[in-house]
């Protein structure tokens, strides 16, 4: 019995009873506000000395074209960046809160953040949601321990791969980097690879469009 | 998340947003010196192969690995958080856990989370009290030792082949062939199993990590 001496105590943790609510209001009819999708296509490869991102630059709400050219590659560290796809909102938001605790975790520690801790941060953040932060990234970048490149899924699951793709023209990239990605490939030859793997998600999916964005990371120096 | 709006626009994140990986074969099976683990390396979302050469056994401590099958994000969230326990215990204790340590505190999760997790998961290593164990840690967060264990959607495929065929005290060579096989007939049958198999020999002295590209081959007409 709860009362003002003796209140209830609420449970720990987060509380996802409005998430059930909405679906069941769904389900009887009630429409969903339409949030700002990146209907995207993200690429990342590592080639030769780094990692090299691409992203194309269309956000949509439902089937209209919100933003012709919207930067999807956020910045996370100097030597980190990450393309997001999905909610446009949840993406930026995501990335701006790991970078700032990079930021931090950099001057406590006095070294060059690993993009290993990066994923395992943006994991655990995922994770703990639930997957109702709509955030599909790729993370890229170089420590001392080389490039590496990771996806990572709104749900919380990540894998690292030599080659990733995301968003809804995934599937068209994918089958540009399975035809010509190669172990140690050249920096030009390497964006080159990214350039056809987006033009192919634009060309193939409505979600995705207008240019294309690359962002090369080195041991060292970053070019966007 | 919203259904499919609009036919013409195919909102692609419907499926992003799936939870991931489902179907999965993996198997540990205990022999003279030790265990050896195995699984295929597909991660799917729906009908797509989102990673066809990812890595199911994880690392938990030196002597203790786990096979995951079940949605990806759970068990990868569920092997990180057993990992750090397992290892601040190896510090406090100043030697290396027992696997039935590590196998309670998967059970002691996965059984207060199961209404919200979806995981199988094996737990399988070395330790000097018990020598080569292996623990099921099915969906409700059960815990029980078995000699010899299958999980995951392949696995139904190879019960009757792993009754008939797995001995007590099976040599390394033996036992490695065993695994193989079990997998590749489980990978052949399901159709969300597949790729390579890995594989994981955990003895006294470690972990040896194999992988086989070449799948043994059954009848096949």
């Amino acid at each position: 019995m709860s009362s003002v001496l003796c209140p209830e105590i609420p449970a720990s943790g987060f509380s996802f009873e409005n998430c059930r609510r909405n679906t069941l209001l769904e389900t009887k009819g009630f429409a969903v506000p339409k949030a700002t999708k990146t209907g995207t296509t993200i690429v990342g490869i590592t080639y030769k000395d780094g990692v090299i991102l691409g992203a194309d630059t269309r956000a949509t709400e439902d089937t209209t074209v919100a933003d012709k050219n919207c930067e999807k590659i956020h910045y996370l560290a100097p030597n980190m960046y990450c393309c997001g796809a999905g909610t446009a909102a949840d993406t930026e938001m995501t990335t701006q809160m790991i970078s700032s605790q990079l930021e931090l975790h950099k001057l406590y520690t006095n070294r060059v953040c690993r993009v290993a801790t990066a994923n395992q941060m943006l994991k655990q953040y995922l994770f703990r949601y639930q997957g109702y932060i709509g955030a599909a990234l790729i993370l890229g970048g170089v420590d001392v321990d080389g490039p590496h490149l990771y996806q990572i899924y709104p749900h919380g699951s990540s894998d690292q791969l030599p080659y990733v793709t995301m968003g809804s023209g995934s599937l068209a990239a994918m089958a540009v980097f399975e035809a010509g990605w190669k172990r140690d490939l050249e920096e030009e030859d390497g964006i080159k690879l990214v350039r056809d793997a987006i033009a192919a998600g634009v060309f193939n999916d409505l979600g995705s469009g207008s240019n294309i964005d690359v962002c090369i990371i080195r041991k060292g120096s970053t070019d966007l | 998340m919203s259904p499919v709006e609009n036919a013409l626009v195919y909102d692609g994140m419907d499926w992003t947003n799936a939870a991931h990986s489902t179907g999965t074969s993996i198997m540990a099976a205990e022999f003279n010196g030790g265990v050896i683990i195995g699984a295929d390396s597909r991660t799917t979302t729906g009908a797509y192969i989102a990673n066809r050469v990812s890595d199911k056994l994880t690392k938990i401590t030196d002597h203790i690995y786990c096979c995951r099958a079940g949605s990806a994000a759970d068990t990868q969230a569920i092997a990180d958080i057993v990992s750090y326990h397992l290892n601040f215990h190896g510090m406090e204790l100043g030697e290396a856990p027992l696997v039935e340590v590590g196998a309670s505190i998967f059970k002691e999760l996965c059984y207060n989370y199961r209404d919200s997790l979806m995981a199988g998961i094996l737990v399988a290593g070395w330790d000097k009290l018990k020598g080569g164990q292996i623990y099921s840690v099915p969906i409700g967060g059960m815990c029980v030792r078995q000699p010899v264990s299958i999980g995951g959607s392949g696995s139904s495929y190879v019960y009757g082949y792993v009754d008939a065929n797995y001995k007590p005290d099976m040599s390394k060579d033996e036992c490695i062939q065993f695994v193989t096989n079990t997998l590749a007939l489980a990978m052949s049958r399901d159709g969300s199993s597949g790729g390579v198999i890995r594989l994981g020999i955990i003895t006294e002295d470690g972990v040896e990590r194999r992988v086989v590209t070449e799948l043994p081959k059954f009848y096949e007409d």
